[in-house]
């Protein structure tokens, strides 16, 4: 094998995210496998590696289980647990295994049921037990600091961020970020695929149920299940495809995986900003690609106050102007930078290991031209996001080659 | 007097003087509330603790409406930019949980006062930052 200068797309697959009680990880994520390895023309015989991304079972080998499924070869397999960015982790295995020339062909899938356990958590003492303050873990707290010393889980710590933001430009705040939950709600439905379908005007997003102000209910992703894969291969495989599956490859121009460098403010609360600015700048540099090249991206929209950030850290506007690129309708399907056609992850949905995988599938079959109703016309560069707190950032650039 | 412990450790009771201490990297002043190996920030492996101010200014902050079981709603959880140096996260008292009674910026002051009791009358103390231009003198622990 040699090394490859490029990596290809040359499969996809997402299953439609939803609620899948009847099925389990192994199920979703081999339908997700099979249908990129279908979609590819290609079969589990000819891969040289697996990587599989899921985090609720990551000590439970789905990759190989998945494998029992659709074809055990002996290839390594690698599971991967990264966040919110797990899924694209895998991508990225699969992606520097080609580029060095240690497989050929490779695919990752990335999957997750979540079933309705929410984003809020909540363990409890048992009733009855003695309660005795006895200081645990790093910081020798003697009851849970969860709602007494601030609020450390996800829709609390999205929303800080936004307001921090908010402090930091005029023109910020929580209109604009509603209306980012009104654009992706309104996108959603042209995408059959997205977990939610329904428009909602502003104003019932602003009058929805608060659940950490700014961000209402209709602000945050829902939880669910589902799965996506794609098949990579090296530019020799693609030299020798059939003309009609030539057609249909996608280049990889980027693929950046960063974590959190030292920030001051990050000590106490997670800065999405700092990796993710890292992150688009390493990818725009390695593709040679300028962020008014692209036409679409698919973003981390975990909540919507995030999706505002990100237009700034992703330079898809000018510094400080989030504010004016939403309420310009800059990141809506006509506008500017489409941004999350497929609804994102507020409407689409969230599975966390999929989603790193599926926004790959979503801006793949955007410059295939096979997007059907919500296809964005002519699209010839995409960029995808995702970020897992903790942190990790991952950001790919996609690109239809010239025919 | 029951007895009294901090809800933290970083939490320094000391009388009627509590104060947040913090891990400070002895090359970059890094600062730290839990014990670190290294300085993420520069890699020195000394540190001292260095007590922090008090008073500080809000960076962020959110309204929760919705938490896990068990926790009072809703709530003001805060980002605050400590005077001198640190940044501390925890809750907003005095103030009403209202957006427009909360501005970004504001100055606060930290207040102690008991957060929970334990089944032995131990009291758990906790800290939270009141709006400065406020007097709390019901807020002492």
């Amino acid at each position: 094998m040699t090394v490859s200068d490029t990596v290809w797309i040359i499969g996809a697959s997402m299953t439609k995210f939803g609620r899948y009680p009847d099925k389990d990880v192994v199920d979703l994520g081999s339908e997700a496998a099979l249908a990129a390895l279908a979609d590819s023309g290609k079969t589990i015989f000819d891969m040289d590696l697996m990587a599989v991304g899921n985090l609720y079972e990551a000590n439970g080998m789905v990759g190989q289980r998945i494998q029992k499924q659709i074809g055990q070869t002996g290839i390594p397999c690698y599971n991967t647990a990264n966040a919110c960015a797990t899924g694209a982790s895998a991508v990225r295995i699969a992606h520097t295994a080609i580029k060095a020339g240690e497989a050929r062909m490779a695919i990752a899938v990335g999957v997750e049921q979540m079933g309705k356990s929410g984003l809020l958590g909540g363990a409890g003492r048992a009733k009855g037990d003695r309660k005795v303050f006895e200081p645990s873990g790093r910081y020798g707290a003697v009851m849970s600091p969860e709602g007494v010393l601030g609020t450390g889980i996800m829709p609390g710590v999205f929303a800080q961020a936004g307001m921090e933001y908010a402090r930091q430009h005029d023109g910020v705040g929580f209109e604009q970020f509603a209306r980012v939950a009104e654009k992706n709600h309104k996108h959603s439905v042209l995408n059959p695929l997205a977990q939610y379908q329904k428009e909602f005007s502003l104003e019932q997003i602003m009058g929805a149920e608060v659940v950490a102000y700014p961000n209402t209910l209709l602000m945050c992703c829902p939880t669910g299940d589902g799965a996506a894969a794609v098949v990579l291969a090296s530019d020799e495989v693609v030299r020798q495809l059939d003309p009609d599956q030539r057609r249909r490859a996608v280049k990889i121009s980027a693929s950046v995986l960063t974590s959190d460098p030292w920030t001051e403010s990050a000590q106490v609360q997670p800065d999405v900003n700092t990796l993710t600015r890292q992150a688009a700048d390493q990818a725009y540099e390695q593709a040679g690609v300028d962020p008014q090249d692209l036409d679409l991206v698919e973003l981390h929209d975990c909540f919507a106050t995030a999706e505002l950030l990100h237009y700034d850290n992703l330079r898809l506007c000018e510094p400080g102007g989030a504010g004016e690129f939403i309420d310009s309708g800059g990141p809506w399907r006509d506008g500017r930078i489409p941004v999350n056609v497929s609804g994102g992850l507020i409407s689409k949905g969230h599975p966390l290991g999929a989603t790193g995988v599926a926004n790959l599938y979503e801006v793949t079959t955007h410059l295939r031209g096979e997007a059907g109703d919500r296809q964005i016309e002519g699209a010839k560069v995409g960029l995808t996001h995702v970020i897992g707190l903790g942190s990790a950032c991952a950001v790919h650039i996609l690109e239809k080659p010239a025919a | 007097m029951s007895k009294q412990v901090p809800i933290v450790d970083y939490l320094v009771l000391d009388g009627d003087q509590p104060h947040l201490e913090a891990n400070a990297c002895a090359e970059c002043g890094a600062l730290y509330f839990d014990r670190r190996n290294a300085c993420a920030r520069c890699g020195a492996q000394s540190f001292e603790r260095r007590a922090l101010a008090g008073s500080g200014t809000v960076r962020a902050f959110t309204i929760v409406h919705r938490a896990a079981p068990g926790v009072k709603t809703p709530y003001v959880s805060a980002v605050v930019d400590l005077d001198g140096g640190g940044v501390v996260k925890s809750n907003l008292v005095d103030v009403e949980p209202d957006p427009e009674q909360i501005a970004l910026g504001m100055p606060v002051q930290m207040v102690t006062y008991v957060a929970g009791t334990d089944d032995e009358g131990t009291e758990a103390i906790a800290f939270g930052y009141a709006p400065a231009d406020a007097s709390h003198p019901e807020n002492g622990a």
